[in-house]
């Protein structure tokens, strides 16, 4: 006869980290990189088809590492909500902090229902404002935590390395170009290596949310050719010390 | 709005948020807030076209770059002039544009949900509809109006767009059941759209450049004015003109109202001359 052994909250609450961790960290890192006219976010991608990085509204945009069915689920979610919201409303009503709750509730109530895997996922709601100081990163873990994030934030599963070298080369107010070459740097150098990987502009995927398009909506993808162009001529800026 | 209050309240997303679907956006309103579809209500019987406004003449023709609308100023409520500058031709998203004829609340509220519809794809899919995708859109929407339309409260949309495939201006037009119907060249819709069509019938022409042909478009909608009562004609002491919209390879732009005023200048001041517009050779 099998006996179920007792598992304490603790123990329950830390194998489902355990195992969400484990399905994130298998995947290549997000960065999301603020410069002087909005945000710029970028991924490691091989694929064409399948992005990492969207556009939920106006002036959001979404972007995720970990498992891909869960978060293009969570993705036209969102998409669906800030439309609704924006339909039932206005354009103006949908905030970006609005949908990160949406997702943290969501995702915090999946994490810790024992009926459910947890999502293995993290994801970044970005939103860009009228200034620098009012845009706004979020950063959503599997469990349902959020963290307001400045000047740069990265996720995924070598994500120490990249912050590492956002850390020692961030400075205000860059140029967009500078900033996706940051951003693809950064990338660049996470991996077991400690010389940095070469990452070619057919592998990254990257969008910008740019205050100064004349559109309603901020959200622009970049183009292979343009990636190409921001890593030549966006020379990532001198040691920020 | 029940179950919209129940998705901003604590809690996860319901789960129509979350499910497998469509990438239509009325197909989940239909699902999750049915109550804010147009066509949802079902007024009581009786004739309800004097309750609300109407708006009247649109018109829309092709030409060498894509296509042209435009669209009067007038909203008129039974023989009450209820608005002097409403504007009835909108952008429905990059590469089209819509105008509408009929009651204006519904109206509007079908523009916004068309609007609403065309991006919820483009963002869910990562890919636009084609124009005829788009146009077949907007038949479901209007067919949900049917019933409203038998009460006096009919929507009458103008649809326009720039296909990237062929590379050129197509205009689609609707009766009130959703009927869909592509029409060649110009067409108009509205109370004085006999009067336009009759117009831009004489004036137009292939391969008119943008100028003229907005200068033809412009025409038309003033012999509408001149014998339609509910289209308004060129407000010039109010400098209130009409709206006139492209839609080209380049996308969706709105003519600026200085470069109409100029155009309008120069219509009426050939009127002066000839009230009746400009003459077409009999032969």
């Amino acid at each position: 006869m099998t006996m179920p052994f007792y598992v304490s909250p603790e123990q329950q609450m830390k194998d489902r980290a355990d195992y969400a961790r484990k399905g994130i960290g298998r995947g290549r890192s997000v960065v999301a990189v603020q410069y002087a006219d909005g945000i710029v976010l970028v991924a490691e991608n091989q694929s064409r088809a399948l992005h990492k990085i969207s556009e939920i509204y106006d002036r959001i945009a979404f972007a995720a590492v970990g498992r891909y069915n869960e978060f293009e689920n969570l993705r036209i979610a969102g998409v669906r909500l800030a439309d609704l919201r924006g339909y039932s409303y206005d354009r103006r009503d949908v905030t970006g902090r609005g949908l990160a709750n949406a997702y943290a509730q969501t995702l915090g109530t999946i994490f810790s229902s024992a009926a459910e895997k947890p999502y293995e996922v993290e994801i970044f709601v970005t939103e860009v404002g009228e200034v620098a100081e009012e845009d706004q990163i979020y950063r959503l873990t599997y469990d349902g935590s959020v963290a307001d994030e400045h000047r740069f934030a990265v996720m995924g599963g070598s994500a120490d390395q990249a912050v590492a070298h956002l850390e020692q080369h961030y400075i205000d107010a860059m140029n967009r170009d500078q900033s996706v070459a940051l951003a693809v740097a950064a990338l660049a150098a996470e991996g077991d290596d400690t010389e940095p990987r070469e990452l070619d502009a057919s592998n990254i995927e990257a969008a910008v949310l740019d205050r100064t398009r004349s559109r309603p909506r901020k959200f622009t993808r970049l183009s292979d050719a343009a990636v190409s162009q921001a890593l030549e001529a966006g020379e990532p800026p001198a040691a920020g010390e | 709005m029940s179950r919209m209050a129940a998705s901003s309240s604590p809690g996860r997303l319901p789960e129509p948020f979350l499910a497998n679907g469509s990438a239509s956006f009325s197909e989940f309103l239909a699902w999750q807030a049915p109550e804010l579809l147009p066509g949802s209500r079902t007024p009581p019987l009786g004739d309800a076209s004097n309750l609300a406004r109407h708006g009247t003449t649109i018109v829309a023709a092709t030409y060498a770059d894509g296509v042209l609308m435009a669209g009067d100023r007038r909203a008129t409520m039974g023989n009450i002039i209820a608005q002097r500058d409403i504007e009835k031709v909108f952008p429905a998203d990059e590469y089209s544009c819509v105008g509408i004829a009929g009651s204006a609340g519904p109206a509007i509220e079908i523009v916004r949900l068309f609007q609403a519809e065309l991006e919820h794809y483009e963002k869910i899919e990562g890919t636009t509809l084609s124009l005829d995708g788009k146009a077949n859109r907007l038949t479901t929407l209007i067919r949900g109006n049917l019933a409203m339309a038998m009460q006096g409260l009919a929507v009458v949309p103008l649809f326009a767009g720039y296909d990237l495939e062929s590379s050129q201006g197509r205009i689609f037009s609707y009766d009130v059941t959703g009927g869909r119907y592509e029409e060649q060249a110009f067409h108009s819709v509205g109370s004085g759209s006999l009067f336009a069509r009759g117009s831009l019938k004489k004036l137009y022409r292939d391969a008119l450049t943008e100028q003229e042909c907005t200068t033809a478009l412009v025409q038309a909608l003033y012999d509408a004015a001149d014998d339609d009562s509910a289209t308004g004609g060129p407000d010039l002491t109010r400098r209130i003109f009409p709206v006139v919209t492209a839609v080209t390879a380049d996308g969706f732009r709105r003519i600026p109202d200085e470069e109409i005023a100029t155009l309008v200048d120069a219509v009426v001041a050939a009127r002066m001359d000839r009230p009746d517009g400009p003459a077409a050779p009999l032969t």
